[in-house]
């Protein structure tokens, strides 16, 4: 069923296969999920993300829901959020996760670190200024330990200041005590992440299947 | 070492060599002629009981009977470790040729030396080598296994492990049938079981062997998991066809239900084993939890259950080496959450000590075994049998990557497979299984010489060669990576961020699974096997605290700061800009009286708070430690008074506290059963404490306010400073006061000559 559906919005698909990289029938069934999500219609909300049951308990959600409406996600050079997004939109955002091809060159490998590291800086760096302050670190780390319950804020500023500091000592080198280390830039960002090897990390598996119907999500997922 | 001082340094080297060869040569033959002793000893002793009237008190007799078993067994450990160390003064062999093979040789040697004295040399006791030799490598590896790339791969892992081993079992045993139907090689009495039998001992790649080759080249971290963890797994598919297959050839037929019967064997063997090797883990746990008073004996505990796991599944025919893996794995967590650091820092050189000498034995004895061990030479079936242990692998690894290859996120590219098939070498395992064929087999000598050959040649060829091979493909290699904060906040905020992003996508993965379990794990399990109120404290407040823990060791230990961190960057640096700024008249003016007023007490509480922090057992050992802190920080003062500033912004994890004391951040670094919880406070806010008056009445406010008397708090560091310059109380200013106060390097530089403290 949901093959027979993909192919007759080829044309459009063909569009977004291209630019996104996903395969037909990956569109497809990202298609029927976002209608499920915006209940069939062209457009997502916010509302419509929060109530799927999975991302109740993680304690990031509101940050990964934003990252969802943040323009500079959808690679046209915009900034700022969205109230709404389009199917397209949604599947630009998607194709963050989609992981690197096996036969890509180095410099290829290295384009998707970038963009891949790019969506996690946009993801820490909520006022759009460029660069990740201490107060939007100490906010990303006391959201991680959000869930943990009575430790709070005391330890997550600890924490967040040791990974400042860490950063600057890392990226800056030598400063003198009365220069002010701004904030983490995306060159930074980059450096200190290096060795994550981010581009066979944050990948999660699409399907290329359709399963959904199989495993009777329909009705489940909107609560 | 002054003995050995000589006028070059090579020839302290050579020396030590003499003497270990000259300890070698005299060792053999005491052993080796010890039959002669028991005679003359007991017959001495006979004598003088009987004629005692007449002969003088024997003041020196010899027993060696009495002691010979233990005797033997220490010198042999002993000659094994003394060859170990000996391979390590040299360091140009060592580059080349991995351990391994040198001990073969060593072992080679030492079995020659033996036959040419007239004795006969001992063969590796498949007893001794599966209930004592082989535990401690498998629960070493099994307990220091990396969780994270394991459970990633586990998929592929157990593709290789189960069916590569079938394959490379079926296609060796069958090619080789059908080699020994060929007339001319004369092998016509062997029929097919016994080849197949043999193809599934020899078919079994060797973790003690992998563990020995990789460990020196330091592959990339995946196809290190994918090698180690198939031969890990692969025991149980040994296990199962070897038994099957050594059943049927005294029967001599098969049946469907026989097959049948295998399979579900199969899965009853390695299931099995998990599950009592997970029972053990869990009861091992549950343990932990009681030992805070019994520090001492905690490492037995884990050693005693994870054998009595490993001796359970073999009395039950189950899988031991998977139980053993599965008990470690299990209990880690929590056992480390609740043992003192000195217990996990004896587990983990125990651990190590036991699997080096394990390793070391295993292979000298191979080698004695080879010289000793009876042998039929064919040339044919030996040659065959080593390339189509090749060939096999080769064929087996392209085959299942390509297939495993559709259902990876994260392709194998051509240089792993390479990595994975040549990786793929045979050991001791394969030899001692070989050894248990009942002699009945008349095929016996002429497999074990074959599994013997096929051993040398994966551990002397592949073994060599892996190496420079490893350079030339240009094989990514591990990353000796420091542990960095930031690194753990970002893979744990993927791992949020990738479960999350699977929510939307709408199917159950991976992420989503793993996430289940640890919610599982965090309410249900850990709650009863944790100790105190350890089990809610993330893991990401525990690494932070391991990782200030590591490196405040390397600060005492090496008196210096990591070399991640340069000397001058610090809070100050990256605090918010909104904390207005004095003027550069009035931070002198500040200066001034903080040099002035501050002169021996900042330093000394400073020196005696410090070297508190970063030693966090308040034993004896600590003012030994204190001593040499002390020492090492005049030499560095400028850079540790930097840490130390780091580190008084870092540890301020708060404790549990009845009266918030304001200006205060307490350190800690081991919970100890200790509880973590916010403190209502908010940043720092000061108020007017009276001034300490003396050095001495710090330190017992320190230890009167400590609910542990081991923790410090960096209390006397603020007070000090606040304390003196008690003018200054604008509470905007404070915190910045406080930052470049602590920064400050003004004192530091006038202090080191008159601070009684700092004694040599």
């Amino acid at each position: 069923m949901g093959a027979l559906q993909s192919l007759s919005d080829e044309p459009e698909y063909r569009e977004l296969a291209e630019k996104t990289g996903f395969s037909f029938e990956q569109i497809g069934i990202l298609h029927k999920r976002f209608k499920q999500l915006s209940h069939n219609e062209d457009m997502l909300r916010r509302a419509d993300l929060d109530t799927i049951p999975d991302l109740a308990c993680n304690p990031i959600r509101t940050q990964i829901i934003e990252a969802f409406f943040d323009k500079r996600n959808f690679h046209q050079n915009g900034d700022g959020t969205v109230e709404e997004i389009s199917f397209e939109e949604f599947l630009v955002v998607m194709s963050h996760f989609r992981p690197p091809a096996l036969n890509m060159t180095e410099e290829q490998r290295e384009k998707v670190r970038r963009e891949k590291l790019r969506f996690l800086f946009n993801m820490h760096d909520t006022d759009n200024d460029g660069t990740i302050t201490l107060e939007e670190y100490r906010h990303v780390v006391e959201e991680l330990l959000s869930r943990s319950g009575a430790l709070g804020k005391e330890t997550a500023k600890g924490i967040a200041d040791a990974a400042m500091l860490e950063v600057a000592s890392i990226s800056m080198g030598h400063m003198e005590p009365d220069e002010f280390y701004e904030g983490i830039t995306f060159e930074h960002f980059l450096k200190i992440l290096k060795d994550i090897e981010i581009e066979t990390k944050m990948n999660i598996r699409f399907l290329n299947m359709d399963t959904t119907t199989l495993c009777n999500r329909d009705s489940s997922s909107i609560r | 070492m002054p003995a050995f001082s000589c006028a070059f340094p090579g020839c302290r080297r050579d020396l030590l060599v003499i003497v270990l060869v000259v300890f070698v040569g005299i060792g053999l033959p005491i052993e080796a002629s010890a039959p002669a002793y028991q005679s003359h000893g007991t017959e001495g002793s006979h004598l003088t009981n009987i004629t005692n009237t007449k002969k003088a008190f024997p003041v020196l007799a010899v027993n060696y009977e009495h002691v010979r078993k233990p005797f033997e067994i220490a010198l042999w450990i002993l000659l094994a470790l003394l060859m170990k160390l000996g391979f390590h003064l040299i360091p140009r062999l060592s580059a080349v040729v991995p351990e391994s093979c040198l001990l073969i040789v060593v072992g080679l040697l030492v079995g020659g030396l033996i036959k040419v004295i007239g004795e006969e040399p001992p063969v590796l006791d498949s007893q001794l080598f599966f209930l004592c030799l082989l535990p401690p490598i498998i629960l070493d590896a099994g307990y220091f296994l990396p969780i994270r790339p394991f459970t990633e791969n586990v998929g592929t892992i157990l593709v290789f492990a189960v069916i590569g081993t079938l394959w490379n079992a079926f296609f060796m045993g069958g090619l080789l049938y059908a080699l020994c139907q060929i007339e001319s090689v004369g092998l016509s009495g062997v029929d097919l079981l016994a080849c197949l039998l043999f193809g599934s001992i020899v078919s079994a790649v060797d973790p003690v062997a992998v563990l020995a080759v990789f460990e020196e080249i330091h592959i990339n971290e995946l196809v290190h998991i994918l090698v180690f963890g198939e031969s890990l797994l692969n025991d149980a598919v040994t296990v199962v066809l070897y038994n099957l297959f050594e059943e049927f050839s005294k029967v001599g037929t098969v049946t469907v239900l026989d097959v049948f019967l295998g399979v579900v064997c199969f899965f009853v063997v390695s299931l099995g084993g998990v599950l009592v090797g997970a029972i053990y883990g869990f009861l091992a746990a549950f343990t932990s939890r009681f030992t805070s008073h019994t520090r001492v004996i905690e490492p037995l505990f884990v050693f005693l259950y994870s054998y009595m796991a490993y001796l359970s599944s073999e009395m039950f025919h189950l899988s031991g080496i998977m139980a053993l893996i599965a008990c470690g794995v299990v209990m880690r967590p929590y056992v480390e959450a609740n043992i003192s650091h000195k217990s996990y820092t004896t587990i983990k050189y125990f651990l190590k000590m036991w699997s080096s000498v394990s390793e070391t034995l295993i292979f000298i004895f191979l080698g004695v075994s080879t010289v000793a061990g009876p042998h039929a030479w064919n040339w044919t079936f030996v040659i065959t049998t080593v390339i189509l242990c090749l060939v096999s692998r080769v064929l087996g690894v392209i085959g299942l990557t390509f297939i495993i290859n559709k259902f990876r996120i994260v392709k194998l590219t051509k240089k792993d497979q390479f990595i994975v098939a040549y990786g793929g070498l045979r050991g001791a395992i394969a030899f001692s299984l070989g050894y248990l064929l009942s002699n009945s087999h008349q095929m016996r000598n002429l497999f074990l010489t074959a599994i013997i050959t096929v051993i040398f040649f994966t551990v002397f060829v592949q073994g060599m060669t892996i190496r420079p091979l490893v350079e030339l493909l240009a094989v990514k290699k591990k990353k000796e990576s420091k542990p960095s904060i930031n690194e753990e906040i970002h893979t744990e905020f993927l791992d949020h961020l990738l479960t999350g992003v699977e929510g939307v996508c709408g199917h159950y993965g991976h992420y989503h699974w793993k996430e289940k379990l640890n919610r599982f794990n965090k309410t249900y399990v850990k709650r009863w096997l944790i100790a105190g109120e350890n089990f809610k404290e993330p893991e990401l407040i525990a690494f932070y605290r391991k990782m200030e823990l590591k490196q405040a060791i390397m600060m005492v230990e090496s008196g210096q700061l990591p070399s991640v961190l340069p000397s001058t960057i610090s809070m100050q640096n990256i605090q918010p800009r909104a904390i207005p700024r004095v003027s550069k008249k009035r931070e002198e003016e500040i200066r001034r009286i903080l040099r002035a007023n501050l002169q021996n007490n900042k330093q000394k509480m400073r020196s005696r708070s410090y070297s508190r922090h970063t030693l966090f057992d308040a034993d004896e050992e600590d003012n030994v430690s204190e001593v040499r802190l002390r020492k090492t920080k005049m030499e560095m003062e400028r850079r540790v008074s930097v840490m130390e500033r780091r580190m008084s912004h870092y540890l301020t994890v708060p404790a549990n506290r009845e009266s918030p004391r304001p200006g205060v951040r307490r350190v800690r670094f081991e919970s100890d059963n200790q509880v973590f919880s916010a403190d209502s406070f908010p940043t720092v806010h000061f108020e007017q404490p009276s001034p300490p008056s003396t050095p001495d009445a710090v330190s017992l406010e320190e230890e009167e306010e400590e609910e542990v008397p081991k923790r410090p708090s960096l209390k006397a560091d603020i007070e000090g400073p606040r304390g003196n310059a008690s003018d200054n109380h604008q509470g905007e200013l404070d915190y910045q006061r406080l930052a470049r106060c602590l920064s400050d390097p003004g004192p530091n530089k006038d202090k080191e000559d008159d601070d009684p403290f700092m004694s040599c």
